[in-house]
C-alpha cells in the first residue's frame, strides 16, 4: 500500500500526537474531501489507535466525511431563519441544476448537495457554503451562477 | 413609529453601549493591564459584572478568580468561538472585526491568571477566516514576545459539532476525540484541556474584558440593569424591519425590542436560539431581556403572524436530534420521541392530550441530561407548546 500523500503531509506538518487528530483528519479533508477507509487505517496506525476509534472521531463530525464526496460539497443552511428566507427554493434549483438528490454526488466527481445547520449567517439567509466559501442571499438563479462558476474554475 | 425615528432610537442605542465595535488601541490596553497587579484585574472584571456572553452567563470574575486559585503544570485560555446556536451571528462579525479585542480579552486572563498558552476554537463553518486570524494570532504573538509576556495564541478548528460549543465537549475534541461532554465537576478550571486549569470564555466575554481593562468596571456596570449589567451584541433575524448585528444595552422590555426590530406583525420572538424560550406577543410588554427576564446569547429570532410555529419547532427538534451527541439516553431518545410526538400529534396518529406526555418528557430531559443540549431543549419546547398549542397540535 503506497502511503497517502495528503496524510503524509498532514503529520508532517501536525504531528501524531493525539491531539492532533482533528487538524490531520481537517487536512486530508482540505486536500481529499473525504476519508477513505485505507487513510483511516493509515491514520489509526500512525496515530497507536485502533481503527475504529479513528472511525468513531470522524463520524461525530459532520465535517469530517467518511462517504465519497465531490470535488466541492454543497452545503445549504436548513435552520429556521434561511428556511423562512426560502432554502426550499435554493436546493430545488440546485437539484435541477445538478440533476441529483440531496445527499448525492453527481456523476463525475466534481458536487456533492448537502443540507447543513445553522452556519451563522440567519440575517442574511438562504446561504451556503462551498468547501469553506460562503455565499449567502441566494435567489434560485444566484445560486445557480455559483455552480457554474465553481465548473469554470474546475477547468482551469 | 416611523422608520427615520426608529433608525434615529437605534443609533442613540448603540451610541450608548459603543465599546465592541469601536476603535480602541489594543497594544496600549495590554500594557494598561500589564502594570496592574494580577488581583485588581481579576477585581475589576468582578466588579464590572460582566457574565458570560455565550449564553449560561456565568460570572467571568468568578472564573477566573478560580483558575487563578487551581494549581496545574500549565494552565490554558480557550476561547469558545464555536457559535452554532441557531440564529447567532454575532461572533464572526466580533472576530472579522475586532479579532485584536478578543486576543487583548485572552491576553489579560493570561497575565491575571497566569496562562501561558491559548487558543480560538473557530467552528467549522468559519473556516472561511481561519487563515486571516491565525495571521492576527501571529502578529500578537510577536508583541507578546516584545512585551515579555509569556503567552501564544493559536486558531483551533472545529469540524461541524454544535454540541463543542458546550465547554468541556470543545475541549474533548481539542484533545482529538469524539466530542462528548463531561460530567461535571471536575470543572475546566481545575481540570480541563490536558487536564490542567482551563478558562473558556466566549468570544464577546473576553472582548469586552478588553473594554472594562480600557474604560472600568464603573463605566460598564453604568450601562444596563443590576442583574444585566454592561451592553449585549444581538444577533437579529427572521421576519424583521432591520436586521444584523447589535450592541445594545441589557434590560430592554420585549416590546421596545419589536417595536425597533419587527415588521409591524410579530407573533412571537424565539430569544437565545433554538435552546432559548419563545416569547409571545402578549408577554411582550412584561418580559425583559437580560438575566432577570430571558437570558440571551443573543440571539433573536422574530416570527410575525404569517408564520407556522410548528414548522419552527419541528425544524428545531429536527436540529437537536441531529446534534445531541448521543451519550445520554435522555437527550438521544428524548429529541427523537419529542420529535416524532408532534408529527403523530399532527397527523392524527395520537390525540391531543399526548402533548402533555411530551412536555413531561421535555421537563425529564432537562433534569436527566448530562449537559445543556439536552437540558435545554425543554425550554423551546415547553414555551411554545405552551403559548401556541393549537398551531402544533392542529
Amino acid at each position: 500500500m503506497t502511503p497517502n500523500k495528503a496524510f503524509s503531509e498532514a503529520i508532517n506538518k501536525h504531528g501524531v500526537s493525539r491531539d492532533s487528530l482533528l487538524p490531520v483528519l481537517q487536512y486530508v479533508i482540505s486536500k481529499e474531501q473525504w476519508l477513505k477507509e485505507e487513510t483511516m487505517e493509515e491514520v489509526a496506525k500512525a496515530f497507536g489507535m485502533s481503527a475504529a476509534e479513528v472511525y468513531g472521531v470522524a463520524t461525530f463530525y459532520s465535517f469530517l466525511d467518511t462517504e465519497p464526496r465531490g470535488r466541492y460539497v454543497i452545503r445549504v443552511c436548513r435552520t429556521i431563519s434561511c428556511d423562512m428566507a426560502g432554502k426550499k427554493e435554493i436546493i430545488e434549483s440546485l437539484k435541477n441544476e445538478l440533476r441529483v438528490k440531496t445527499g448525492e454526488t453527481t456523476p463525475d466527481g466534481m458536487f456533492t448537495l448537502l443540507e447543513t445547520n445553522c452556519m451563522g449567517w440567519c440575517h442574511k439567509g438562504p446561504a451556503m457554503l462551498v468547501n469553506d466559501d460562503v455565499f449567502t442571499e441566494l435567489t434560485p438563479d444566484k445560486a445557480v451562477a455559483v455552480i457554474q462558476e465553481y465548473r469554470e474554475k474546475s477547468k482551469q | 413609529m416611523s422608520n427615520t425615528d426608529k433608525n434615529e432610537i437605534l443609533n442613540k442605542m448603540q451610541e450608548r453601549v459603543n465599546l465592541i465595535f469601536k476603535n480602541s488601541d489594543c497594544s496600549a490596553i495590554l500594557d494598561k493591564a500589564l502594570t496592574m497587579k494580577q488581583d485588581d484585574i481579576i477585581k475589576s472584571v468582578t466588579d464590572s459584572g460582566l457574565r458570560g456572553r455565550g449564553g449560561a452567563g456565568f460570572p467571568t470574575g468568578l472564573k477566573w478568580k478560580g483558575a487563578a486559585a487551581a494549581s496545574g503544570n500549565i494552565k490554558y485560555i480557550i476561547c469558545n468561538a464555536d457559535e452554532g446556536e441557531p440564529g447567532t451571528f454575532k461572533d464572526r462579525r466580533i472576530l472579522e472585526e475586532e479579532a485584536d479585542k478578543v486576543i487583548t480579552g485572552m491576553a489579560i486572563c493570561a497575565y491575571a491568571v497566569g496562562v501561558s498558552e491559548g487558543y480560538i476554537y473557530l467552528r467549522g463553518e468559519y473556516n472561511f477566516m481561519k487563515d486571516k486570524l491565525q495571521g492576527e494570532c501571529d502578529k500578537w504573538n510577536d508583541k507578546f514576545k516584545s512585551k515579555k509576556l509569556n503567552f501564544t495564541v493559536n486558531v483551533r478548528s472545529g469540524a461541524g459539532a454544535y454540541v463543542c460549543g458546550e465547554e468541556t465537549a470543545l475541549i474533548e475534541s481539542m484533545e482529538g476525540r469524539r466530542g462528548e461532554p463531561r460530567n461535571k465537576p471536575p470543572f475546566p478550571v481545575g481540570a480541563g484541556y490536558m487536564n490542567e486549569p482551563t478558562v473558556v470564555n466566549n468570544v464577546e466575554t473576553l472582548a469586552y474584558v478588553a473594554t472594562i481593562i480600557d474604560k472600568g468596571a464603573d463605566y460598564f456596570k453604568s450601562i444596563g440593569t443590576k442583574d444585566s449589567m454592561g451592553g449585549k451584541v444581538f444577533s437579529v433575524s427572521g421576519d424583521c424591519a432591520v436586521k444584523g448585528i447589535y450592541e445594545l444595552p441589557l434590560g430592554m422590555t420585549m416590546q421596545e425590542f419589536v417595536d425597533l426590530f419587527g415588521d409591524g406583525d410579530t407573533k412571537a420572538v424565539q430569544v437565545g436560539g433554538a435552546s432559548g424560550t419563545c416569547v409571545p406577543r402578549k408577554n411582550f410588554a412584561t418580559t425583559v431581556i437580560g438575566f432577570e427576564g430571558v437570558p440571551t446569547g443573543g440571539s433573536m429570532m422574530l416570527f410575525n403572524s404569517k408564520r407556522s410555529m410548528f414548522n419552527a419547532l419541528r425544524n428545531y427538534l429536527e436540529f437537536f436530534e441531529e446534534e445531541s451527541c448521543g451519550q445520554c439516553t435522555p437527550c438521544r431518545v428524548g429529541c427523537q420521541q419529542l420529535l416524532k410526538g408532534i408529527e403523530a400529534i399532527r397527523s392524527g396518529e395520537r390525540p391531543v392530550s399526548y402533548i402533555e406526555e411530551l412536555r413531561k418528557l421535555a421537563v425529564t430531559m432537562s433534569v436527566a441530561s448530562k449537559c445543556g443540549l439536552g437540558q435545554s431543549v425543554a425550554s423551546p419546547f415547553n414555551s411554545i407548546t405552551e403559548h401556541f398549542r393549537e398551531e402544533i397540535c392542529y
